[in-house]
Formats: C-alpha cells, structure tokens, sequence
C-alpha cells in the first residue's frame, strides 16, 4: 500500500479492541500479514503483525494518544510499500516515505501531527522524459526505457517494472510528463508509468549477486589505507555514545564515490538530520563538483518520532536503494544506527509478549539482520546493467560493550569492521577507529584496484604501516612499565615512526575544510612520506647518530600538516628532501 | 461523563477498572476515593471493557469502592507567560500562594516531535562563563547537554552557576549599543526583568530531589533575581514517584510555549533524571513487563528521546529550548542504563569527576570525557574566535598525554623522563589548576578563557603544537613563557 492512495473516511473492515502504545489489537478485521491498515476515527497508518484466530494485531506509525476500542480499522489489503520514480534524491522523508517537507506544509506547523499522508514522489510535478527504446523494441522486465534529469548529477532510468511480463513497445514519446501519466504502452496492453510500487520487505530481483572487486572510495585515510570496504560490500561500525559513529557516516556519505547515497537516520537525533539537510546542498561532490543533495536521499525517523515507524524505516531504505540499483548505479546506504532498529523490534516483540531471546531482543533478531545486510552487494540486475549496494551500519552497544547480541549478530555478517574506541575518542585522536581491532575482509579482492589505479606497492607499504603499528602495540606494553627510555634506540625510533603514523596519518579531522577529504593518493604519498622518514632515520641510527639527535630535526614534525595541506603534492616532496638532508646532516 | 464504581484491582501504581464505554489510550482519569481525595492517573492500554491506568499522586486510599471518571482527553496544562515567576508541584498546581493560572491556551503535555525537516541547526554560542566547558565542550542555543555526575558532588552548583552566567556574547554587544548605559550585562540570566534587550527564561523540573536541594536552588534564583524569569516545577523526594513521569513534560510543554510561541530563550534544568528513571522502572514492574537492561524498561530509550529531543531551534521562530537535564550516576558507572541511554540521546555530556572534586577543583569537570557535539558549527571566527578550534584540540591532546604519563611517573620517576615529557605532566597539572579550578563565582568570558590556554600551551615547545595552524601560533604563542618555563627548570 503506498500513501499515493487517498484516504478520507476510514472504512469500518474491522474494530479496534485494545490499545497499548503502538501496539493495536482488531477483531474481524479480514487481513493478511503485513497488510497496511488505517487505525482510528483519525486513519493512522500502521500494519498487520500478528493474525491469531479473530484477533489481528497492528504496529501503528504513529502516536496513538486517543485511540480507543470501538474505533475502526480499514484494510487496504496491500502490504507496506515505497513510490518509486523521479523526486526521490534531494528529499527526506519519515519511516514510511511520507517526505517530512510535505508533511510540514500539510500540516500547517512545524511538530508532527497524526493522520496525515503524502505520496512519497509527488504526483503532480512533470518531469522531461526521453526515451531510449524505440516502437517495436522487445521489453522486458526491468528493461529501460527512458531517461529523466532527476537533480544535477543524477539521469533517472525509468524501467520497466520488475514484475511486468514485457511485450513489444507499442507507442512511446517523449515529452513532459506526470509520474502517474502512461510513457509507454505495450502490445500486451501494459501502460508504463514513471511511478512504480515495490513492497518494503521483499528484496527486489536480480539476476546474479557478483564478487566486489572495486574499492568504496571514502576520502578517509584509515578506511582507504587500512580498512577498505567494497562497492557492494557491507561494513558495521559499533562504538559507544560520542566516539565517532555519525561523523564517520557522514563523513562517507559526504566524499564516497557513490553515485547514489541513501541515508538513514534511524531513531537518532533530529539535528544530525538538520545538519544533513543544511550542508549537504553546499557542499560539492569531490567526484562531479555538483551539490552532494543531488544524489542524496535522507530517510529521518528520529529517537522521539513513532517507533514502529523505526523498525520500517530501514526497510523503506534499502528499498530505495535497490531501485538505484537497478538503474545500474553505485549506491550506498548508511543506516544510523541499526541499534535502535533493533530495539525497536525489541519493543514491539515485547508489547507482543513474544518470547523474548537473548537480552530481550526477540528471536528472528539475527535473521533480520542478515536479510537486511543480504540486500547489500554487487548485482548483476535483471536488465543486464551492473548495480552495487554498500551497506554501512552503525551499531550502538549499550554501555559499549560488543558482546551484546546486536554487534555479535552483526559482525557475523558484515566484511568490514571499524571499531570506535572511546579511549581514542577521549584523546581526541579521530577518527576514532581502533586499527588493532578492526579488520576488513575486502582487502585482498581490492588489491589489484589499488596497484592498478593509486600505486603498484600499495599494498606493500600498507603492510609496512600494519607491521609498525603493531610493533608499537607490543613495545607500548614495555614502557608503560620502564619507561620509553629504557628501550633499545632502534625500538625508540620506530615508536617515533608509530606516533607519526597516528598522528600524522590515521588521524584525520572532519572539520577541517581540507583534511575532511584525502584522496587514495594523497593517503598513499602521505604513507610514503613516513615511510621516507623512517628509512632515513634509521639509517642515521646505524650511522651512529643518537635517536634524540633524530627525532629532533625541524622537518619531521611538519609531517603532522601533511593532512592539512591543500598543494600536498608539493608540499610532501619538499618535506621529503627536507628530511633527507637534514638526517644525512647528522652523520 | 461517566463515572465508574468498577475498580477491580489495585497493584502499586496501577489500578484495573471495567468499562462499558470505550477509553482512548493515554486519556486522563480522575479517581475520587471514599475520603474525598481526588487522585490523577492517564491510561496505560485500553481494551474492550477494561483498562490498567497508572495513578500520578500514588494509590494510598483507593479501594474498590472509589470512583473512576475519564476525561475523554489526554493530559494537557495551562500555558501562558503569566507562568514565569511561579512555582509549582510536580503535577502543575502553584504551591507558591500566588494567584489561580489563567491560561492562554491548554497544551497536551507529552508533546509532538520537532518535524526534523522544520528544525534549524543550532549554532548560537552560549558563554556559560566557565572555561571547561565554553573552551573545550560549548553549549549552544537549542542544545541538550546532560551534566553526568554522582551523589555527593557539587552539580548543583556547577548548574547553578550556568544558569546564573549564561549570556550570548554577541547579544550582550547588540543590546548594550542600543540599550541605556549602565547596563553593562545584558543577556544575563541574572540580570532581573528590568533589562529587555534579553529573552531568557530558566525553567526548572525536579524530580525526586531533596527539599534541601531545592532551596539551594530556590534561594539562588531568589538571590540573583532569577525567579521573576523562572517557572519552578517541584517534585520532592517525599513527592509520588509516579508523579515523575509528568514532570518533566510540563516542563518541556511550558519551555516550548516560551520559546516557540513567546520568543524565549529557554534554559530547562532537569534534576535528577536518575530519580525519573527509577520512577518508570517502578510502573513497568507494576505492569509485569518483561525487563530491559538492569530491571529498566525496555522502552526507555524511546521514552528518554521523548524528553531530550524536546530541545531545540525551529526555523522561523524566536526561541529556542536548552536543555541541561543533571544525572546521578549510580555507582559513578557511565555503562549504568540511565547515563549510557542518556549519553546516546543528548548532544553531548559534561561529566563532573569525584576525583577531581576531592582535590578540590571548582568545578570538578573532567573535559577529556565531555563532548559538546555541536561545539564545530558554534565556535570560531564571527562565534567566539579563529583560533578556538585549534586551541582546544590542542589543549585536549596536551592534557590527554600529561595524564597518560602520570600512571608511568609514579613507576619510573620524573627523572627517567624526556625534558618534553616532564612538560606534559607539568602542563595536565596546571590545566586544572588554572583552567579548570576557576571557582563557582568566577565568570570568564571566552577571550579570558583562551587566553589562559594560551598561557598553558605557551610552556610547552612550539614543535609540539602540531594541531594549531602556524599563523595562529606566530599570532598567540607566547616566547617569554617558555623561556620563563625553561629557566625554573634548570
Ligand atoms: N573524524 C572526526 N574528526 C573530528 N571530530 C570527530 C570525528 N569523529 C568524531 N568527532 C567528534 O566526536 C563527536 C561525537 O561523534 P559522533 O556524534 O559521530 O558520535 P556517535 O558515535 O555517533 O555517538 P552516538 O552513538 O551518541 O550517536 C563529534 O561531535 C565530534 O566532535
Ligand atoms: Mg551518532
């Protein structure tokens, strides 16, 4: 059921017998699981959770202060789904699609009221289709037939929906059109329209799900250099409160090579979508210099808006994001935080006196999990283009602890693991990702990407960097109980190299205007840069030259403002001869 | 309207009754029991021809035999600026022999969420006039920032003293080119109601405190004249605990009639959110729900966003409503339920350190763990000053390195210490010393406050300042201060 269908009196299919929170109970309401009901005098929307004899139980997406048994519920027979067409990118919207700008000026005030729908593409806007088949072509599902300039940066495919049985192309022309007004017409009779509905739950089809062999760019140095996630591969950040979470998603939605970025905030906060909606049409994509909003849809249903609409939320998501998809884009989702998605299932489970499973979450919780992550990936779609879905998920521990099954159940599926630390978050050392826990599974299948587009040793000096961080790791152990002093000078040394390699190179600050976005090979020259450091001082120290003479020369600290260069090219090369010549000054 | 006689269970805060009508969920009751007394409840669920409804003032005295009347409306309060100056208990009835509340309008007290699409980011800096957090964690208009404490510590003051020095510096300007001379502290909380340039409102909510608590705070706001500007909502230890649940909302239902509708600039102090949580941990025994986290519900996430997200700015509109809710952490644990859901919800936290507390530092805030999230959008050049955001990563990054190196002095001694370490330690000590420990009245304004960090940064070498742009530091490093540093040492 898609709220493009109007509703003004609530039919009496059934009657409410009991209300709790967002949890309704109806008598003779003759539905199936799933279906989208109206609930109440007042129509708010809600779906079947539960059949049980006669009794049928709903989740309602809105507040239900008021409701009361007697009242009636009307089926619509048809399960949640999402309006899919141009006007989706550069929008934000609820849980269920309903797009909160509409709603504000449905509404008449800025505080969310009840019993309000909106379509979720509107319906009366036109938009210059061009189609890209001719009379006679032979369609079929999936196939596309026409192009709109959507935004800026984005050309919408209109395709044939996935559930069609095709035909030949009847009539078909270009011209300005409604999302709701025929395109085209087959020779079955079938009338092709821009608009398309797909339900929430079911993963839409494609023909093939493929390895990713190609990096998600993200502009962020630890994640490029040490961590890298795949177009089409999935990643979890868990962290306690404050370390780092949100800005590490905005970070990617903001300067990933996506070309569709999907973004979900899921039962968080209503400023960090403010904050979205405020920047986002400022800032440029590094890749096509165009406004970020113009590939960006925003899904908002923040900690205090209803909670069943949380739960639906995630699902509304990624349906979106499949549509992309199908287009043949890159698409990639950031749901934040599927915590709260999670306990919102928790909630409704408990209202449902399910059995609870471990600490309360309902049974099915690793099973969700998995469907949902099992939507990302690289696909072959059924129209032969290729697609790819990133899934980023934010997990919010409570007390930071990932033992809890949401983080377990998580990192059992995801490839990619960046762990916040809040010890680091607590120093300021950001991003916080702790680089002896995190891990990604992609790297190797991105290796020849990075030799054949950023440097033939990348992967070499990565290991280098790994190997010394790690040395630091077990030396770190030492001095915390003789002192730095007490170690050998070579071991001296490379905690020196180690610290340059924190803070030089994993660090990296989102609100600096130029450090914010790092290329792959301003990551890679910068890794060199230390690498360069280290081999001459090392040299130095076999010369003879003391480890404090060393880490004394003017230059090597001005590795710390490499992040921060603009002309870096530059300006690494300089520093590079500068510390050569001062080291080999000492001996 | 209907009244009941049907009681047919009572069990803690909850009483069952039968019904032959239909009840909406959330609607308001009144139960009169055979003594006259008239008790107030909101419906918990509703279902054909019984309801559970949760008793605000507690069920003492109700027996099968009093009678039960619905509202037919869910829970709503009188609003009207006439409000401020007043103070009231915890269910909003004045206690301060004032006259009766003519409202201007009667607003539903839980409230609708902010449409986050109608909301506008805030960035407006509040100087609170204390160092630790104006330097390194800076509240903002429109911000929810808890302050995270423990029993026995002095967070009150520390509240105190934010809502008595909290101006907008840029404002205070504005209103003292065009305002009468004289009045050299406009903006300012305490500044009485004589001064118009300035919109601010303080309200306060406590749950749960004791009455010694709560004259602290009264004879402060009597002190300073804040009370004229203050709307007083009280619910004391020996208060119905169900009675915390309501609080807090007529609190927040009040601060967005202010703000949103009267332009108010509104400071909310909840105290203790700790006492409000255990007070829904209680109604969620009574109603056998199966348990969250510690015996705490399993909604209260959703429950607590309800609250925090009331904070906030509204494009188009005046105020805005500050947030600083004060919490006790049981056993001073920040994994503990009510600060870990807190600290998830809110922009931020300011932690109040025992250990610091007993060194004597005023206040006692530890900075490394606070955060103010929307500090990066509020502070800079035309907020507070270019170097701001320099300035504190640097000092967070120094003080972080000193105190990693108390641990390892105490094993190794000073002396088996590089000289640049030896100036950490000394730099952590004297940035609580002088940055922190400024004392409950002192109220610096963000100039003072950088400079002293200045003054701090200055004793260490200038190649250790890698998180400051090199103009700033030619601007600002001081060269006589590590020389002076140098010569002590030798
Ligand atoms: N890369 C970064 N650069 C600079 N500052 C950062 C960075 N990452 C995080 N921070 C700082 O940490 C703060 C908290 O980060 P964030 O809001 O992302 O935490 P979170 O993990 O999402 O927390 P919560 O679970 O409560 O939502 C930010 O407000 C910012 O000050
Ligand atoms: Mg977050």
């Amino acid at each position: 059921m898609s709220q493009a269908t109007d509703t003004e009196t609530v039919r009496e299919d059934g009657i409410i017998d009991s209300v709790s929170g967002p949890v309704v109970t109806a008598t003779d309401l003759d539905a199936r699981m799933n279906d989208v009901v109206y609930v109440g005098d007042e129509g708010l929307m809600g779906e079947v959770i539960e059949i049980e004899g006669n009794l049928t139980t709903i989740q309602v997406y809105e507040e239900t202060s008021g409701v009361g048994p007697g009242e009636p519920v009307e089926n619509t027979g048809e399960p949640l789904t999402v309006d899919l067409g141009p006007g989706m990118l550069d929008s934000i919207y609820d849980g269920v699609q309903r797009p909160l700008d509409v709603l504000e000026s449905k509404m008449g005030t800025p505080f969310l009221d009840r019993g309000v729908d909106a379509p979720g593409i509107d319906l009366e806007a036109t938009w210059e289709f061009t189609p890209t088949v001719s009379e006679g072509d032979e369609l079929e599902a999936g196939d596309v037939i026409g192009e709109v300039p959507e935004t800026e940066s984005i050309t919408h495919r209109v395709m044939v929906p996935p559930d069609s049985e095709g035909g030949a192309v009847d009539s078909i022309e270009a011209g300005e059109f409604t999302v709701e007004e025929t395109v085209a017409t087959l020779d079955t009779g079938e009338e092709i329209r821009m608009r398309q509905e797909w339900p929430v739950r079911e993963a839409r089809p494609a023909v093939d799900k493929e390895t990713p062999t190609v990096p998600l760019v993200s502009g962020q140095r630890i994640q490029d250099g040490l961590f890298p996630l795949a177009k089409g591969g999935t990643a979890a950040i868990p962290g306690p409160f404050g370390s780092g979470k949100t800005v590490t998603q905005q970070q990617l939605a903001k300067w990933s090579d996506a070309d569709i970025v999907v973004y979900v905030g899921c039962g968080e906060r209503g400023n960090e979508m403010t904050e979205v909606i405020e920047d986002f049409p400022e800032l440029e994509d590094p890749q096509t210099g165009k406004p970020l909003m113009s590939r960006t849809c925003l899904i908002a249903n923040t900690s205090n808006m209803p909670v069943a609409a949380r739960e639906s939320c995630i699902y509304t998501g990624i349906t979106l994001a499949e549509y992309f998809r199908d287009m043949g884009y890159d698409v990639a989702l950031m749901a934040d935080s599927t915590s709260r998605w999670a306990e919102a299932m928790r909630e409704i489970s408990s209202r449902l006196e399910e059995m609870p499973g471990e600490e309360g979450y309902p049974a099915y919780l690793a099973a969700s999990l998995s469907e949902f992550y099992e939507r990302a990936g690289k696909f072959e779609n059924i129209n032969g283009t290729e697609g790819s879905i990133s899934v980023i998920g934010a997990v919010s521990p409570p007390g930071g602890d990932f033992s809890e099954p949401v983080t377990q159940n998580t990192l059992r599926i995801v490839k990619t693991f960046w762990a916040l630390d809040s010890d680091l978050a607590e120093k300021r050392h950001f991003p916080s990702i702790n680089w002896n826990e995190s891990y990604s599974l992609y790297r190797d299948q991105l290796d020849p990407w990075y030799r054949e587009n950023v440097a033939e040793d990348y992967p070499e000096v990565r290991q280098w960097a790994i190997d010394v961080l790690d040395e630091e790791d077990e030396l770190q152990e030492i001095v915390q109980l003789v002192g730095k002093d007490a170690l050998p000078e070579d071991q001296q040394l490379t905690l020196e190299v180690a610290r340059y390699l924190r803070e030089a190179w994993l660090q990296q600050n989102a609100f600096h205007d130029t450090d914010t976005f790092c290329s792959p090979e301003k990551t890679y020259r910068m890794l060199q840069a230390i690498r360069t450091f280290s081999d001459e001082a090392f040299s130095a120290l076999d010369a003879g030259v003391p480890v404090e003479e060393i880490s004394s020369i003017d230059a090597a600290p001005q590795l710390n403002r490499m992040g921060v260069a603009e002309e870096w090219e530059e300006f690494i090369g300089d520093l590079e001869d500068d510390m050569e010549s001062q080291l080999r000054e000492l001996y | 309207m209907k009244e009941y006689q049907t009681i047919t269970e009572v069990s803690g805060p909850l009483v069952f009754a039968e019904v032959d009508e239909p009840v909406g969920y959330d609607e308001i009751v009144e139960i009169e029991t055979q003594q006259g007394e008239t008790l107030r409840g909101q419906v918990l669920e509703s279902s054909e021809g019984l309801v559970s409804i949760q008793v605000f003032e507690g069920t003492g005295g109700i027996d099968r035999n009093a009678s039960v009347r619905f509202l037919g409306e869910t829970m709503k309060m009188p609003v009207t600026e006439d409000l401020l100056g007043r103070v009231l208990d915890g269910s909003g009835n004045p206690i301060d022999g004032g006259p009766e509340i003519v409202p201007d309008k009667r607003e539903d007290i839980v409230g609708a969420a902010i449409n986050p699409y109608s909301r506008e980011y805030p960035e407006e800096f509040i100087q609170t006039g204390v160092s630790a957090i104006d330097g390194m964690n800076t509240l903002v208009r429109g911000q929810k920032l808890p302050i995270f404490s423990s029993s026995g510590q002095p967070h009150n003051e520390l509240a105190m003293q934010i809502a008595r020095q909290a101006t907008v510096p840029e404002e205070a300007a504005e209103d003292e080119a065009t305002d009468e001379p004289g009045s050299d502290e406009d903006g300012e909380l305490g500044e009485g109601a004589d001064d118009e340039g300035s919109e601010f409102a303080v309200i306060f909510g406590a749950m749960g405190i004791t009455a010694e608590e709560a004259n602290e705070f009264m004879d402060d706001f009597e002190r300073t004249g804040a009370l004229e500007r203050s709307v007083v909502f009280m619910n004391l230890a020996d208060d119905p605990a169900v009675e915390r649940t309501v609080t807090p909302r007529m609190a927040l239902t009040t601060a967005e009639y202010l703000a949103f509708e009267e332009g108010y600039h509104v400071l909310v102090i909840l105290t203790d959110m700790t006492n409000y949580c255990e007070a829904l941990r209680e109604i969620g025994a009574a109603r056998e729900e199966v348990p969250g986290r510690r015996g705490y519900p399993g909604y209260m996430y959703t429950d607590l966003a309800q609250l925090y997200e009331r904070a906030g700015r509204i494009q188009g509109r005046e105020g805005s409503v500050t947030q600083i809710p004060i919490l006790t952490m049981p056993g001073d644990d920040d994994t503990h339920p009510i600060p870990d859901l807190t600290g998830y919800i809110t922009e931020g936290q300011i932690y109040v350190d025992p250990a610091l507390n007993s060194q004597g530092f005023k206040p006692p805030i530890n900075v490394s763990p606070s955060l103010s999230r929307l500090m990066d959008d509020g502070i800079g050049e035309g907020l507070t000053r270019g170097d701001h955001a320099d300035v504190k990563d640097q000092l967070f990054a120094a003080y972080a390195q000193g105190k990693d190196l108390r641990d390892l002095v105490n094993i190794v001694g000073r002396e088996a210490l590089s000289e640049t370490d030896n100036k950490y330690l000394d730099f952590a000590d004297r940035f609580e010393e002088t940055f922190v420990d400024q004392g409950f009245d002192s109220n610096r304004s963000i100039d003072e406050t950088l400079e002293i960090g200045w003054d701090l940064l200055s004793a260490l070498p200038k190649e250790q300042l890698n998180r400051i742009d090199e103009e700033l530091i030619a601007e600002h490093y001081r060269e006589d201060i590590g020389e002076q540093v140098e010569a002590t040492a030798e």
